[in-house]
């Protein structure tokens, strides 16, 4: 059992790796990269090779092991990531990836690609390959000897403890900034008390500040490393810094091997540790010089040793914050621990998170039944009860918005996947296509990133097979040969808007509007606006492909991708310019749990309308409605004429034709970009509230997205303005409802 | 339906047995959950005239269906006095309106008869069987032929 639980979150462990692996061959394959990206990638490789060699995963090992040994000699410098070279990293990734999948799941048949690609990567891999076969042990990281001060904190370890025990020796790279000088403090002093505690060596590095003539009254250029042997512990040496705290750079680490380069003193101490080992202290661990503080910045030894992964939460030894001029805010921080450290996580199993959900909708639920009561009371203003319930509300409201917050998934994750899926999909159709991402940061909910992978790799593949032309018609075309495909994501008023757009040559509507006739999905010669051509794409059955690729093209891509997307309550739009390329537009639910609602009444029935569409609330009295038809209204309202639509009659509650003087007109907007107005009775209230399923026990209803539950306890329906305004006949009144109909 | 017919043939079954504009029905006391007085619904638009709406039960939405009018005998007009008996059909919760719950009854399933042929088509199609009693005849409802097989696909 508990080897399966290790086992588990190996494999969890093994998704992370791969996607920082995936990031970071990205990185390397853009123009300017950080020689650290390369480490980075490095470390993925060999913390799967570590895992997977635990596990007795050896088909996973051996090829993690010929991969990290090309990937060394990356490092090294030995090999470029020109452009076959950095292919076949991506491939070896996906290659990699795809042995964790059949890893986790048991299937070990044989992948095809394998042996090929393992060719490829021992050319490259060249003689480097067999030194070390047998090491399966972590091996450290090299030290940038030229970074002065930035120890490699990877594989950090916890050296205090060893100091109790003898003599031990210290670096200490100490850069103060003007404040310290300001404040009175002399480095001189510091440096006394230092020498206090054992045997000091000082070595001023001047090369920060500035020659005479050009000096200025700035921040000071004044750094120093010190070698400190003293029997003393490390908070004992952060104590003498205590009062200097958030005022210097300060680096305080075990010496494992001189540091210093050619200038430095290189004094030889037999007793040292491991080297390579090091821990790096910044000075905001200063700040509670007991031991325990340093978890903070490095993992503690005995949790490096636990598993070869322990050094990957460490920060990476580039940029060493404390250089000299530039002064770090308050507790500078040891190098690249600000943007490269992951944020400590925790996984939670999802049950017990939506279980959470659940029950604080609940909350909300009895806070509005609650607070119903309370206003039945007719208590004086002042009462103490409105107080408690004010701070009730906003407590309720911010445990629903914390709760919420744990489910929001950064798309990032889902994004990196289509990176493959337009590998493969180039590969498969001979095309050359970029695919660059925006907004990865955008966070979603998790059902939603999760439902929305599929119909997102439909999308995206269909944008490189039809999309795009080939690199000869692209050039033909005056475009480069490489086609680009954009993946982003942002958020807009509420819902999360992602494009798929490519710069091919646009949706061919002469050709779209054939095939669709040919397959009898249109009339021939129906007048149709491009828009409406465009949107034939998305009819079922459909397929512009005059050949069947194996990619996309069998005619379920895109029909299928939108009716996902509706299901999740978003939308699909498609807008083409011809040979600038096509987009499609997907708007969708931040969560699929609760609405920012309006609560309005039509015919004695209380409804919601998502507030993210009503863009403004009139009197009909104020504003002109012109007849149009028998019983149809349009009325004028900045500049436009809308569709003036009766919410009760269109859902059947009320038939007559209403008098609309004391009624309330409500613009919306619709998802074509169209607008209408909806006439309701009265607004109550705007409010969040709970989505409760309808289709989970009835089913899905036509102009209904789902329903709620009011104050009162009574279960008010939440309506899609889209299919109330868009459904303009009164579909018949059906069974119990049957199949989505898209 | 599956559960029904196996419990009908190989054990005594309970019964729970309502009254529908006069005439007395029965249901498998095992797709029971609850009996509830009947609460003012959320109408459904669109929704056929035996889809009373549906009721908040502690979170979940459920319809409500007016047995009377679905079994052919008129609609209702409820009130306070009418119950709500809610059950698990096919995986999902459904109230159903009735008059009033007369008795729950343990029935031999010798005792379960096949409707007559005399009966009207309306009444076969939703009556599995008739048992017998000292006061009248049961008519025992099929729940599973009440809903329409019309269950979404993607739930």
């Amino acid at each position: 059992m508990s080897g399966n639980d290790l086992r588990e979150a190996f494999f969890q462990e093994c998704e992370d790796l791969l996607e920082a692996l995936q990031e970071g061959l990205q990185q390397i394959d853009s123009p300017e990269h950080d020689p650290e990206t390369v480490h980075a990638v490095f470390r993925a490789v060999h913390s799967i090779k570590g895992g997977a060699g635990a596990f007795g995963l050896d088909a996973l090992v051996q090829f993690a092991h010929r991969f990290e040994t090309v990937l060394d000699r990356l490092r090294e410098g030995e090999i470029s990531a020109d452009g076959p070279t950095i292919k076949l990293f991506y491939r070896a990734g996906d290659h990699l990836s795809d042995l964790v999948a059949m890893a986790r799941s048991g299937d070990d048949a044989a992948e095809p690609d394998g042996a090929e690609l393992l060719g490829a990567l021992d050319e490259l891999a060249g003689d480097a390959e067999d030194e070390d076969l047998s090491d399966l042990s972590f091996q450290p990281m090299t030290l940038d000897l030229d970074m002065i001060g930035a120890p490699d904190p990877d594989a950090a370890c916890e050296k205090a403890g060893q100091s109790a025990s003898g003599a031990a020796r210290w670096l200490i790279d100490f850069t103060p900034t003007a404040a310290l000088y300001a404040s009175g403090n002399d480095p001189a002093l510091l440096f006394r008390s230092l020498a206090q505690l054992g045997a000091l060596t000082v070595h001023a590095d001047t090369s920060g500040v500035a020659p005479l003539e050009t000096a200025e009254p700035g921040p000071p250029g004044l750094r120093w490393q010190l070698e400190l042997e003293t029997d003393a512990a490390l908070p004992d040496i952060l104590a003498v810094f205590e009062f200097v705290e958030g005022m210097c750079g300060l680096e305080i680490t075990p010496a494992a091997d001189s540091l210093y380069g050619e200038d430095g003193p290189k004094p030889a101490l037999p007793d040292n540790a491991a080297p390579g080992e090091a821990t790096a202290i910044d000075a905001a661990s200063a700040s509670d010089p007991t031991a325990a503080a340093n978890d903070e910045t490095s993992p503690p030894a005995d949790a490096g040793a636990g598993g070869p992964d322990g050094h990957d939460s460490a920060p990476p030894p580039a940029t060493p914050a404390n250089v000299p001029g530039s002064p770090p805010m308050n507790g500078p921080t040891n190098g690249g621990k600000a943007t490269g450290a992951p944020q400590p996580t925790i996984r939670v199993n999802l049950d017990r998170v939506d279980r959470l959900i659940n029950l604080v909708g609940e909350l909300v639920i009895k806070e509005a039944m609650l607070a119903q009561s309370i206003a039945q009371l007719e208590l004086p203003n002042d009462s103490s009860l409105h107080a408690g319930l004010d701070g009730l509300k906003q407590l309720a409201g911010d445990i629903q918005e914390g709760v919420m917050a744990i489910r929001a998934q950064p798309v990032k994750p889902m994004f990196q996947r289509m990176f493959r899926i337009v590998r493969e999909a180039a590969a498969a159709t001979g095309k050359q296509v970029r695919l660059d991402v925006q907004g990865e940061h955008t966070e979603v909910d998790k059902t939603v990133i999760e439902r929305l992978v599929d119909p997102l790799t439909h999308m995206i593949r269909n944008a490189v097979d039809h999309g795009l032309e080939t690199p000869e018609e692209r050039l033909g075309a005056g475009k480069p040969a490489e086609g680009r495909v954009m993946l982003s994501a942002a958020h807009r008023s509420g819902r999360v808007m992602i494009e798929i757009s490519d710069d091919g040559g646009g949706v061919d509507r002469e050709r779209v509007r054939a095939i669709a006739e040919r397959k009898g999905l249109v009339t021939p010669g129906a007048d149709l606006t491009a828009t409406e051509i465009d949107n034939l794409l998305f009819l079922p059955g459909f397929s512009s492909k005059d050949q069947v690729s194996n990619l996309s093209g069998r005619g379920v891509g895109l029909d299928v991708a939108r009716s996902e997307i509706e299901a999740l309550g978003g939308r699909v739009l498609i807008t083409s310019r011809a040979g600038a390329g096509t987009t499609f537009s997907i708007s969708l639910p931040l969560t699929l749990a609760v609405l920012e609602g309006m609560v309005v009444e039509v015919a004695g029935q209380t409804l919601v309308l998502p507030i993210s569409v009503i863009q403004e609330t009139l009197q009909p009295s104020s504003v002109a409605i012109h007849p149009l038809g028998r019983d149809s209204h349009v009325l004028a309202n900045r500049g436009d004429l809308v569709p003036l639509v009766d919410l009760g009659a269109r859902l059947g509650y009320r038939s007559e034709p209403p008098v609309l003087d004391d009624r309330v007109l409500l613009i919306v907007q619709l998802d074509n970009g169209r607008r209408g107005a909806l006439v309701v009775d009265r607004i109550h209230d705007q409010r969040q509230v709970v989505i409760k399923s309808l289709e989970r026990n009835y089913g899905q209803v036509k102009g209904v997205a789902a329903a709620t539950i009011l104050g009162d306890g009574r279960i008010a329906l939440i309506i899609d303005p889209d299919e109330v305004i868009g459904a303009g006949a009164e579909p018949p009144p059906g069974d119990m409802p049957a199949a989505a109909t898209g | 339906m599956k559960d029904t017919q196996t419990e009908s043939t190989n054990r005594n079954g309970e019964l729970v047995a309502f009254q529908v504009s006069g005439q007395d029905f029965c249901i498998d006391i095992m797709s029971v959950r609850e009996i509830r007085g009947w609460t003012e619904t959320t109408i459904l638009p669109h929704a056929q005239d035996y889809v009373k709406g549906v009721i908040n039960l502690r979170g979940a939405v459920v319809p409500v269906i007016d047995l009377s009018s679905r079994l052919g005998l008129g609609p209702t007009e409820p009130g306070p006095r009418h119950v709500i008996i809610i059950t698990m059909i096919d995986g999902r919760t459904v109230g159903l309106l009735a008059d009033v719950v007369s008795d729950i009854l343990s029935v031999a399933d010798a005792a379960l008869q096949p409707v007559p042929d005399i009966a009207s088509e309306s009444a076969r199609a939703y009556v599995s069987g008739v048992i017998a009693t000292d006061q009248g005849m049961l008519r025992k409802i099929e729940l599973a032929r009440l809903l329409p097989a019309s269950r979404p696909e993607v739930a």
